[in-house]
């Protein structure tokens, strides 16, 4: 080779073979990012909660723990569900991930039924007072997570059908697991925030 | 002949849609090259740097008598609050997301951004709020007047009792806004972290490049505060709840906090990249290294961690119990020490080089000068018997537009001059350039400096009428706000004439030392294609006559030839 011709090709170390993939660092970010929304909603919870002059509207004494016990109970079963759907992916289980994705969005639907009657049997509304208004916000902004999360492994499920999905790996599954997973962890604070500290 | 044994494939962001237009129109649809919407947003927010500066007239044309005679004062109310809310939401922040799409990819070899579409579709977002806010001009009762700021009770006052009301579109703004920063956000930092040239360890990155990572994230971890803030101020406006409402048991010191949470760092957002582009400026025209360059990179995170612990130093005439006053002060002063590490750098820097004052440099000599001032009257504002002294006076006001528009708008107007030869493959008009910053520094130093005086015998800020007493220094200002006015004149004639029929600007018009001068100009959609030189050396080697890149001599042949 003569040294006019290099300008033709360039001898490279293979740097860019790392590049693959960063959707998932871009989803982790995101959620990241997301999880400091909840933190100042549950910052704003505790600062009323500590601070408020009266906090339960007049005509309520307390929440009801028993339901969302067992959505709580529920939500996060459903995240270790997710977790070996995973797993049959992983095995090339394509039918195992299926049945169990499946399972882990009913599940995950029973929690929104769930919170829909208990909505339902409240007596009080958004507009009573800070309690009201801050428990409303809470489990709906977190309910809107839910029914994301389910709507995303729906996705995740219809796109299982199509052929060659998994060729480039199976990064969605696992960035909507994650989510799921997210979702699920900001559960049990919102729980222990407005149903446990109620007690003490 | 060499083969590589590596996929040139994994490198390639998705393609532009096929069939997309390869001419000007290309700025008009949903483009999904970095270079295309670096150019969208740039040109998107200087229009509306224009109707922020003629909110900003009209002001200064009712500020230069005492009484309120050229505009009702509830029109004053609504036309600062539009002033502040244009400035910041469409001219500074999409201004800088333009700087970082052309910028980001360019310097650190990359192909594109993480995320095209999301990029895209963050860009497509800009005219959506931008629609919203200058739609509230129109509706019945006038656009947002509570300010920038939007504090709690005044912004939940609805007298029209209309359920679409200037307040309401104005917080729908800013939640777009702030989705659009969002998307802006994780692809700017994902490709930082993730897309480098070989050879581009964090320590040979580009300055411009740390603190463009250092602001993104900020915009992460501030940036949902203040959503999760102004959701609760929505509801509280428009669906009956009483977060900050005093006589429903809620807290309006409260929304201050998610507020300020972000709006503090927001302003870090703003300096941290023109910091990145003081460095790149000084350097390319002093020909010297940058001194003390890991010092310089890491004091960008250093202001990070700093800016998210000081935000109750907006809040030390609210209701503050005092300890935390102290507390808020000491961190407000520490902020000083990262900030003084880089201004030390740069006159290092600058001393003892062979200073070329071109357009940029100028701008960006004009900026430091301006951002020491803006941090000594800072340091005073951090102090809170000086704070409660002060607080709410034209003080606060010249303070702060020191910072926005005396650093950072000089600092912004440098980069578009400095990197506007690479991006339109144009040089622009020298004379033309010096005649837009002698203006500019002139009408900013007229406009704000008096007004310090001003705040400090006590002009309170937001107010149509003022004792005439302060009546010289207002009519110095005003006259200052015009000659600003003028001074966009000489720029968009700078701009338009030299982009359609300026003279061809050679890859390097400037001799300076980064991945983006290697690149022809304008450099092609995806930049170096699978060609991605190895860094070997520091950035910013200027006068070592070491190479940066490995067979530089290649890049630099294939960008003349191109």
């Amino acid at each position: 080779m003569t040294s006019s011709d290099s300008s033709l090709q360039l001898n490279h170390t293979p740097g860019h073979v790392k590049h693959s993939g960063h959707n998932l660092t871009g989803f982790v970010i995101f959620l990241c990012s997301e999880s400091i929304i909840f933190l100042a909603f549950f910052a704003g919870f505790t600062i009323f909660k500590l601070t408020s002059p009266e906090w339960l509207p007049p005509g309520v004494d307390g929440l009801d723990i028993k339901m969302p016990l067992i959505n709580t109970i529920v939500l996060v079963s459903s995240s270790f569900v997710a977790y070996f759907a995973e797993r049959y992916l992983h095995k090339g289980n394509l039918w195992g991930f299926r049945i169990v994705w499946l399972i882990t969005m009913l599940m995950g639907a029973y929690f929104v039924y769930g919170q829909y009657v208990e909505w339902s049997n409240l007596e009080f509304g958004l507009g009573s007072g800070v309690f009201g208004g801050t428990f409303y916000l809470l489990t709906g902004f977190h309910g809107l997570h839910v029914i994301t999360g389910i709507g995303l492994m729906g996705l995740m499920l219809y796109h299982s059908f199509r052929p060659g999905n998994y060729d480039k790996g199976d990064m969605g599954v696992t960035a909507v697991s994650l989510f799921w997973h997210f979702v699920d962890v900001i559960w049990i604070i919102l729980f222990v925030l407005i149903y446990v500290w109620q007690r003490y | 002949m060499t083969s590589t044994n590596f996929d040139p494939r994994i490198l390639k962001a998705p393609h532009p849609v096929p069939g997309a237009p390869d001419n000007w129109k290309r700025f008009l649809s949903f483009n999904t090259d970095a270079k295309v919407i670096g150019i969208q947003y740039i040109a998107t927010s200087l229009l509306f740097l224009l109707v922020g500066g003629l909110l900003a007239m009209i002001v200064r044309g009712e500020l230069i008598t005492p009484p309120a005679d050229l505009v009702d004062p509830t029109v004053y109310n609504g036309l600062y609050t539009m002033h502040g809310t244009v400035m910041l939401f469409l001219f500074l922040f999409p201004v800088l997301n333009g700087l970082n799409n052309l910028l980001i990819p360019t310097m650190i070899g990359a192909p594109d951004m993480a995320f095209p579409r999301l990029n895209a579709a963050a860009f497509w977002l800009v005219p959506v709020f931008a629609v919203l806010l200058m739609a509230s001009f129109f509706i019945p009762g006038g656009p947002a007047q509570a300010g920038w700021w939007s504090y709690p009770p005044m912004s939940i006052q609805n007298p029209l009792g209309h359920f679409i009301n200037g307040e309401q579109l104005w917080l729908l703004a800013v939640a777009l806004s702030g989705i659009s920063s969002i998307f802006g956000a994780i692809n700017f930092v994902t490709t930082i972290v993730r897309m480098r040239a070989p050879g581009m360890g964090f320590f040979k990155m580009p300055l411009y490049c740390w603190t463009a990572w250092g602001a993104q994230t900020i915009q992460l971890i501030g940036l949902p505060a203040l959503t999760g803030g102004a959701i609760m101020l929505l509801f509280d406006l428009s669906f009956g709840t009483s977060f900050f409402r005093p006589e429903g048991g809620g807290d309006p010191v409260l929304y201050q906090h998610f507020f300020w949470f972000y709006s503090h760092p927001a302003v870090y957002v703003m300096v941290l990249p023109v910091f990145g582009i003081f460095s790149e400026v000084f350097t390319c025209y002093a020909r010297k290294p940058l001194f003390g360059y890991k010092f310089v990179a890491l004091a960008s995170f250093g202001i990070v961690f700093l800016s998210l612990i000081v935000w109750v130093h907006h809040m030390f005439y609210t209701g503050t119990p005092n300890w935390m006053r102290i507390l808020f002060m000491f961190t407000t002063m520490t902020i000083a020490v990262p900030t003084g590490v880089k201004v030390f750098a740069w006159v290092a820097t600058l001393w003892g080089g062979k200073l070329r004052l071109t357009t940029p440099m100028l701008f960006c000599l004009g900026g430091l000068l301006n951002f020491i001032f803006a941090g000594i009257t800072g340091v005073m504002l951090g102090t809170v018997p000086i704070d409660i002294h002060v607080g709410n006076t034209y003080f606060v006001v010249a303070h702060f537009h020191y910072v926005i528009f005396n650093a950072i708008v000089l600092g912004v107007f440098a980069a578009v001059y400095h990197w506007f030869p690479k991006f339109t493959g144009h040089m622009y008009y020298e004379g033309l350039g010096k005649l837009h910053f002698v203006l500019t520094f002139v009408g900013c130093t007229l406009n704000w400096l008096p007004l310090h005086w001003a705040g400090l015998l006590g002009m309170p800020r937001r107010v149509a009428s003022y004792d005439p007493e302060f009546a010289i220094w207002n009519v110095i200002a005003s006259i200052g706000a015009f000659i600003l006015g003028v001074a966009a004149i000489p720029f968009i004639l700078n701009m338009v004439s030299s982009w359609a029929r300026g003279p061809k600007s050679p890859p390097n018009p400037w001799g300076a030392i980064g991945l983006e001068w290697l690149l022809p100009s304008p450099p092609p959609a995806e930049n170096f294609e699978d060609d991605v030189p190895t860094v070997i050396n520091n950035p910013y080697g200027y006068g070592l006559g070491e190479p940066q890149v490995a067979d530089e001599d290649f890049y630099i042949r294939r960008a003349q030839e191109a």
